[in-house]
């Protein structure tokens, strides 16, 4: 079996706060393969950005990582401990270098006062030893390769003379000019119109096939990582409830929240559908309830267990892992009735 | 008695505006010649991608944005206005009748303001109760209609996810009990799980009141879940009006077509079929001859770069403007 590309094993991330200490993750697990796209989803505050940030170590000063996290990263034969990195060259490496990061607002990855060819070639110079011309040149190239016309004319513009689309592809040449292993693409294209969004998903899997690289893919449009992820994981509340091959969660989901998350969602192909909400609102992340995450807003809560015990992470085919005391236990009755 | 709550013939809004490099001035036509009506009780939805004329077009309909060209009609039933000419008490009158949702009652009002104090302007501002014990029993009424804790109406906005927000904007356009709504991209920042609440909560309101919509959205997904009747904007034009199953089973427009086609399914096996619009969207300030999809377009003929299409009837209350819909299998 190929070593993981990164393997996230009990994550747990807390924050100090006025009001208290908050955990914004807890406990989450998983591994992307080289060339493989992971997808990240669950509602706003779910953690899902913190989990993100933690793989380049890049949450606030007031971060808290968890005594059992451990985040590996197998890149050239080596296998780098994400989280103990201290000295400021290893961190520029897993920043921008191996691993590198695309974000909603593409404002927040450009400093304004520079032109978009500048900061590319700074951002090359740091991470490859090339010389400015060089530089210069991998830029334009890949200007030219996210499909912006005339690269060569906005290399020497400022990113507010651009587009929304041509900005996020701009943003997307500057993170893979590097050849960056893994990809972390931070709702990507939740800002840009259909037709855009399109464009760039093109683009974005044309470039994982190329370079073999790997992209940890958040996002809240359930259709999106239908289209573009290998597999799935699905947070609630800085937990993960369910992993798996896209097809086996989406086509057949075991979690009473990825259920609840399938019924609220409009679909095309049945306009008659009722949209149904998930009761209740999302706890507090100072006030997490005790037991499973989910118990205060499941339908299928089991009395006396739900809100006692923590469920685990459980196979449910090879591909499939889900944490509910419910889906374990239709999960065992079918199994009974199988060997029966 | 007319059935059209809303009746737009011909209607521009243009707004001069200081550009180039000499400083000339110029025209922007935000929206350009739109014919439409919207019958009392529907749920309409308006779709575009961003800068297509979707928010502009509905401040015109509320008097909020300059009318420049042609004509709104707005009847109720009771009354009748021509948007355009208000003025003084008519304008009070037609502004009770047709109310805003905010997007972000936090963003768009004084964060000093109690949930209660936001509800309540609208009649405050009109005038529309006797004394404060009025004002404070309809707000509560309208609060708990919206699903709204009453408890917290003494509170300040700033403290509530985007959901109850959400409820707040509702409550507040409801509160002077109008007849018609513009809710402009109302669920666009909330969780999906959150979305179905609120859209659920419109829709039964509608119901409840009898009020007619104008739904603006760039999310094709939930228009097609909740309105009635579907119009698309391109570079602020229509371009396309029908029911909604007609407009999503069989598009007459290439735009729409397009728009359609390049929803993410939900299945992963669905390969993608999204068609390949070439560029961006032209600038407003010299949107193309002709028809102002042809530069994109990937049906266009010479002759759409030399003529406007006329907007025209091509199937049962189905609208369209382009030279080849008949013609062309989408
Ligand atoms: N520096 C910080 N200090 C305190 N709390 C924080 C900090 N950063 C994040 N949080 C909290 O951690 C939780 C998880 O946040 P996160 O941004 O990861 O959510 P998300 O899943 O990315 O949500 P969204 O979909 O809105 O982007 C939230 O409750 C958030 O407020
Ligand atoms: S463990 Fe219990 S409460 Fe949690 S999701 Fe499963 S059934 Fe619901
Ligand atoms: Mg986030």
């Amino acid at each position: 079996m190929v070593a993981p590309l990164v393997s996230v094993r009990d994550l747990t991330v807390q924050f100090n706060t006025d009001e208290g200490r908050i955990t914004a993750v807890n406990k989450v697990s998983f591994d992307i393969g080289p060339g493989e796209v992971l997808g990240l989803v669950g509602e706003s505050g779910s953690g899902k950005s913190v989990t993100a940030k933690s793989l380049m170590k890049l949450n606030a000063g007031n971060t808290v990582y968890g005594p059992d996290s451990k985040i590996t990263l197998n890149v050239d034969d080596k296998e780098i401990d994400v989280l103990s990195l201290t000295k400021p060259e290893d961190l520029l490496y897993i920043r921008g270098g191996a691993v590198s990061m695309v974000f909603q607002e593409p404002m927040a990855s450009f400093a304004p006062a520079l032109t978009i060819g500048k900061q590319m070639s700074e951002t090359l110079r740091l991470h490859l030893k090339v010389s400015k011309k060089e530089a210069k040149s991998i830029a334009i190239d890949m200007l030219a390769r996210v499909g912006i016309s005339d690269a060569p004319t906005r290399f020497d513009q400022y990113v507010f003379e651009l587009s929304g689309g041509m900005r996020q592809r701009a943003m997307i040449a500057m993170a893979l000019s590097t050849k960056p292993k893994l990809l972390i693409a931070d709702e990507p294209t939740t800002a840009l119109d259909v037709t855009i969004q399109a464009q760039v998903l093109d683009l974005m899997q044309d470039l994982v096939e190329e370079y073999q690289m790997a992209i940890l893919f958040i996002t809240h449009d359930l259709g999106v990582i239908a289209q573009v992820a290998d597999r799935i994981t699905v947070m609630y509340l800085g937990q993960h409830v369910e992993t798996g091959s896209v097809r086996s969660v989406l086509n057949n989901p075991q979690h009473p929240y990825t259920k609840g998350l399938m019924k609220a969602i409009p679909k095309l192909d049945d306009l008659d559908a009722p949209l149904t909400p998930i009761p209740g609102d999302i706890p507090s992340p100072l006030e997490r309830p005790n037991g499973c995450v989910f118990h205060t807003r499941c339908s299928e809560f089991i009395e006396g267990q739900c809100s006692i015990n923590e469920p685990e992470m459980k196979l449910v085919t090879n591909e499939h892992d889900v944490a509910c005391f419910a889906a374990e236990k239709l999960l065992n009755s079918n199994t009974q009735e199988a060997t029966s | 008695m007319s059935e059209n709550i809303v009746s737009i013939k011909g209607l521009g809004v243009h707004y001069p505006i200081v550009g180039g490099w000499f400083g000339e001035k110029k025209i922007v036509k935000a929206v350009d010649n739109i014919n439409i009506d919207i019958k009392r009780g529907q749920f309409f939805g308006l779709v575009g991608e961003s800068g297509s004329g979707k928010t502009t077009l509905g401040r015109a309909i509320l008097q909020a944005a300059p009318i420049s060209k042609g004509e709104i009609t707005f009847n109720d039933g009771e009354r009748k206005f021509d948007v355009k000419s208000l003025k003084n008490q008519d304008l009070l009158d037609f502004r009770r009748r047709a109310q805003l949702i905010f997007q972000d009652p936090y963003a768009a009002l004084s964060p000093r303001m109690t949930v209660r104090d936001i509800i309540a302007e609208p009649l405050e501002v009109m005038k529309l109760t006797e004394n404060k014990e009025e004002t404070n029993q309809r707000v509560r009424d309208i609060a708990s209609e919206c699903r709204l804790n009453i408890e917290h109406l003494r509170r300040f906005p700033h403290a509530f996810s985007g959901g109850q927000r959400q409820r707040i904007s509702i409550a507040r356009a409801l509160v002077a009990n109008p007849d018609f709504l513009v809710a402009d991209e109302s669920v666009a920042a909330l969780d999906v799980s959150i979305q179905a609440d609120i859209l659920n909560l419109l829709k039964s309101l509608q119901k409840e009141h009898g009020l007619t919509f104008l739904f603006i959205s760039h999310d094709l997904s939930v228009v097609a879940h909740v309105c009635d009747v579907v119009a698309v904007m391109y570079l602020g034009q229509i371009v396309e009006m029908a029911p909604n199953k007609a407009l999503f089973r069989k598009p007459r427009h290439p735009y729409t077509a397009a728009l359609l086609s390049a929803i993410p399914s939900l299945d992963p096996d669905a390969e993608s079929q999204a068609i390949k619009l070439e560029g961006e969207i032209p600038s407003p300030l010299s949107p193309p001859s002709g028809c102002r999809f042809h530069t994109r377009c990937p049906h266009a003929k010479p002759r759409c770069s030399e003529e406007a299409p006329e907007w025209r009837q091509i199937d049962e209350e189905h609208f369209v403007s382009c030279h080849f819909a008949d013609e062309l299998n989408l």
